[in-house]
């Protein structure tokens, strides 16, 4: 006899705004095998736990059905709480009435109706529920960290000083992502590099940490506690174990006019490069859109200049494999590009320029030495404007909808730094509203307007018009003075928006973890869980998952790093125990689910078995091995007979739903 | 409760949503408080591979008048492989049901990721849409099966 428990919960309002719980309640205690029928504020709060575990114990219960948020949410806490009160914890199932239903639908009566069809499937499933117990599989001590920006080499830091090994996967030749093209760092402005790059060589000595700089993910396999990931190292024509760093290939190379990436495109740099003088690793990389050696085999300077015989033509991208417990995913972020806002002139002036490239303009180490200088005719600015939220804010679909959070703080830094070094300067900045929430950041805001008089103007900017004189005329309104105003600038900067970056969507399908509309990665909480995405044993750090400026970039990578060292110090975590099992006396041995099992789960074995006439006839007989199998179910469909079955997902609970739902 | 005649007529939908992606999907259009019509319903399957065609005549049989399949983009899948089982089953399928006289529309496989809520969302708008123009299901309804 089935004695069934049901639970409804009101998930505050987010579930009892749209769905009459009590309703629910009252309709699910007539189904069939239920005792009791319960609905509660927060089910998953500890005294809604009690609620279950007294009721398993005070009716008996053989089975339990919770009506709330999606079973990815809370499936593993009632579980949990089952098993505490002796219900085996397989016996729980969940009907999902928040994501799939309260929250999508308005009417309450419709939604009401469903909310009983849901819970109405999840009792005729539970009702077939067999208890079921998990075994353990071992956790590989290993991290892999997807980014090697400043959130990328903290995630990593913090795993290695922790003692276990990580790997870095960096797309480019370098780690060290946009912080080692920043100049000076608010709200401290200390100098990046100074902060950045230290790290950046400690990332490379550490023993427990391997880079696999110019090198992509491409294929992850696998589940918490053991992922198979495949690693192209892509071909850089430079043998690494060789290359010594001294970039006497790169004083040689006669291809000299290639976009330097690292200053914005600011200036050129040769085939053979390395992006800049601190790099880690520092080895050359041959550039095979320029090189001449590769397009058209003439050239072969730097293979003769090189001493160490480190240059090699005939690389060829390469694959390796390697196993991890945990994944850190950090793959930041890129401004986006000014092209689409054509009323700043951008394609047209080279005077006016983003924000990222004024950093290069006033690096130590950029293309003019820190002098700011104008990109046109390398003369000292003497009026500049600044525009914020380009793109940022934005409600057509050429820019973002949200707020990128740092231009205000980095436009301030900008403004106030011109300030300080050239005093002559006069400095303008559109704005539509200066957000500086954070430690020390409207004091920094502040200081820009009453200690470096810089102009605040609360107002959008129209056109910005490049003139024949070399002047840039800038038009814009001043809401607060409500008058139109022209200003004839000498440096126009765009704080564009930031994006993440478009690898992030394929890897978050590699990955199978979630991401929102603007392909940021999505969190398993926003509140409880902001650093672990909702797929188990992957993390998240750094601007991947939603703009931030460095601090809290490195408050998130030390977080994703410290969840990902709490795995990784297990041995082992317990497995799905929701594998297959083919029955041996409808088996006939045709070997059908074995060829479409993924991991090779299943054998055959020779059985012996005792028929009705009391012989005994020897048969061949599929056996899966619960420790591989991974329960996808493939075999179950394949099998002809009927004999292979699927623990807690089986033919007759699956018909039990469909069965619930169509009637 | 819905009522099957012609001008009321509200299509009974069962959707099969593998757990690694397309349940997820379901749920991301949740979070976003997306809207598609509540005749879906959602039944969770390890994998899309998961799903015996079996299931689908059943659905049929009992009253379904849609029935839709999801799972993760071809490549994707959580076990590597099993959405191109899916893909060949779902195949052969149609023309088993091209055979009993059942409308194409009313069977449909997509492929959902765990970032695309959006899509999840349209793609149970339009294929809801999609059945209610084809009216209920008669053909392999087992009126035996029917609530009165
Ligand atoms: C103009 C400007 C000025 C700024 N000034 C300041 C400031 O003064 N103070 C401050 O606190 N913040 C500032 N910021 C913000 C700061 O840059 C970010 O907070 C910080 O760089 C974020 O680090 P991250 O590691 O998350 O991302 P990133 O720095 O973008 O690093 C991501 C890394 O991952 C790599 N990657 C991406 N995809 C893949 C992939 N699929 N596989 C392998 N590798 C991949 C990238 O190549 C990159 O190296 C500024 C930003 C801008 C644009
Ligand atoms: S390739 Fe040779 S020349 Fe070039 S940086 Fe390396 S060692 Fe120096
Ligand atoms: S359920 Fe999947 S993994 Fe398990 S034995 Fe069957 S085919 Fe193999
Ligand atoms: S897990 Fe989604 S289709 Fe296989």
């Amino acid at each position: 006899m089935n004695r069934i428990g049901v639970f409804v919960c009101h998930c505050g309002t987010n579930i009892a705004s749209t769905v009459d719980v009590k309703a629910v309640a009252e309709a699910l205690s007539h189904e069939r095998g239920v005792v009791i029928s319960q609905d509660y504020q927060y089910m998953c709060s500890e005294s809604g736990q009690n609620l279950v575990k007294n009721a398993i114990k005070e009716h008996n219960l053989t089975g339990v059905v919770i009506c709330s948020c999606s079973p990815r949410m809370h499936e593993n806490t009632f579980r949990k709480a089952c098993s505490e009160a002796g219900l085996n914890p397989y016996l729980v199932e969940i009907a999902n009435i928040r994501e799939q239903c309260s929250w999508i639908h308005k009417d309450i009566t419709t939604a009401t109706e469903k909310a009983v069809i849901l819970g109405r499937t999840a009792i005729a499933k539970v009702t077939l529920n067999t208890p079921l117990t998990s075994m353990e599989s071992p956790v590989v001590k290993r991290a892999l960290v997807i980014g090697g920006g400043i959130a990328g080499i903290q995630s990593a830091l913090d795993i290695a000083e922790a003692g276990f090994e990580v790997d870095i996967v960096e797309k480019e030749p370098t780690i060290g992502g946009k912080m080692a093209q920043i100049d000076k760092t608010f709200p401290t402005l200390d100098c990046a590099a100074c902060i950045l790059t230290p790290k950046m060589v400690e990332a490379s000595q550490n023993e427990n940490i391997n880079i696999y700089s110019f090198s992509e993910v491409s294929d992850v396999k696998g589940f918490v506690g053991n992922f198979t990931v495949k690693i192209k190292r892509k071909a850089r024509y430079v043998d690494e174990t060789k290359c010594t760093g001294c970039g006497l290939c790169t004083e040689k190379c006669p291809m000299k006019k290639v976009p330097n990436e690292f200053n914005a495109g600011l200036d050129n740099r040769t085939a053979i490069y390395i992006p800049f003088a601190q790099a880690v690793p520092k080895i050359a990389t041959i550039d095979p859109n320029y090189c001449m050696m590769l397009k058209n085999g003439k050239c072969g300077v730097c293979s003769k200049v090189c001493t160490a015989g480190a240059v090699d033509y005939k690389q060829k991208d390469e694959f390796i494999e390697k196993k991890y417990g945990a994944i850190v995913v950090a793959t930041g972020y890129n401004p986006i590009s000014p092209e689409k806002f054509d009323e700043y002139a951008y394609s047209q002036c080279p005077d006016v320029v983003t924000s990222l490239e004024l950093e290069r303009l006033m690096n130590a180490a950029g293309p003019n030495g820190g002098t700011l200088l104008r990109p046109s005719d390398k003369k000292h600015p003497e009026k500049i404007v600044f525009i914020q939220c380009v793109g940022s804010r934005c409600d057509d679909d050429r820019g973002k909808p949200y707020c990128s959070k740092i231009c205000c703080m980095y436009t301030a830094k900008h403004a106030m730094l011109i300030r300080e070094k050239y005093p002559d300067t006069e400095v303008y900045v559109f704005y539509i509203d200066v957000r500086t929430p954070g430690k020390n950041f409207d004091e920094f805001y502040r200081r820009a307007v009453e200690q470096y008089n810089v102009h605040y103007i609360k107002g959008m900017v129209g056109k910005v018009t490049p003139k024949a004189n070399g002047k840039i005329e800038v038009q814009g309104s001043d809401m607060l003075a409500d008058e139109q105003l022209r200003i004839d600038a000498d440096l126009v900067v765009l704080a564009m928006a930031i994006e993440p970056d478009k690898s992030a969507r394929p890897l978050a399908t590699m990955l199978t973890t979630q991401m929102d509309t603007n392909d940021f990665f999505t969190e398993a909480h926003p509140k409880l869980r902001p650093v672990e995405s909702a797929t188990a044993g992957i993390f998240l750090s750094g601007v991947c998952q939603g703009p931030k400026d460095i601090p809290e970039t490195v408050a998130q990578a030390s977080a994703a790093a410290a969840k990902a060292i709490g795995l990784l110090c297990k041995n082992s975590i317990t497995c799905n125990p929701c594998v297959a099992h083919s029955d041996e006396l409808m088996c006939n041995g045709c070997s059908a689910c074995e060829k479409v099992c993924p991991y090779g789960a299943i054998t055959y074995e020779n059985k012996e078995f005792r028929m009705p006439d009391r012989t005994v006839a020897v048969r061949r007989v599929a056996s899966v091995n619960p420790a591989v199998c991974q329960g996808c179910g493939a075999c179950t469909v394949a099998c002809p007979s009927g004999a292979m079955d699927l623990n807690g997902f089986s033919n007759s609970q699956i018909m039990a739903e469909v069965d619930a739902i169509c009637k | 409760m819905q009522v099957n005649d012609s001008k009321n007529f509200e299509p009974v939908i069962a959707a099969f949503c593998c757990n690694w992606c397309s349940y997820a999907g379901a749920d991301l259009s949740g979070t976003n408080r997306l809207s598609y019509p509540t005749n879906v319903k959602i039944i969770r399957v390890p994998c899309s591979c998961r799903v015996n065609p079996m299931f689908i005549l059943r659905a049929f049989q009992r009253g379904a008048d849609g029935v839709i399949i999801c799972g993760c983009h071809p490549g994707d899948c959580h076990y590597t492989s099993g959405n191109y089982f899916t893909r060949r089953r779902i195949t052969l399928l149609y023309s088993m049901l091209d055979f009993l006289g059942i409308e194409r529309n009313r069977t449909r496989l997509e492929w959902v990721s765990a970032a695309e809520g959006a899509k999840f969302a349209s793609v149970m708008e339009q294929f809801t849409e999609d059945v209610r123009k084809l009216g209920p299901n008669r053909r392999l309804e087992d009126l035996r099966c029917r609530k009165k």
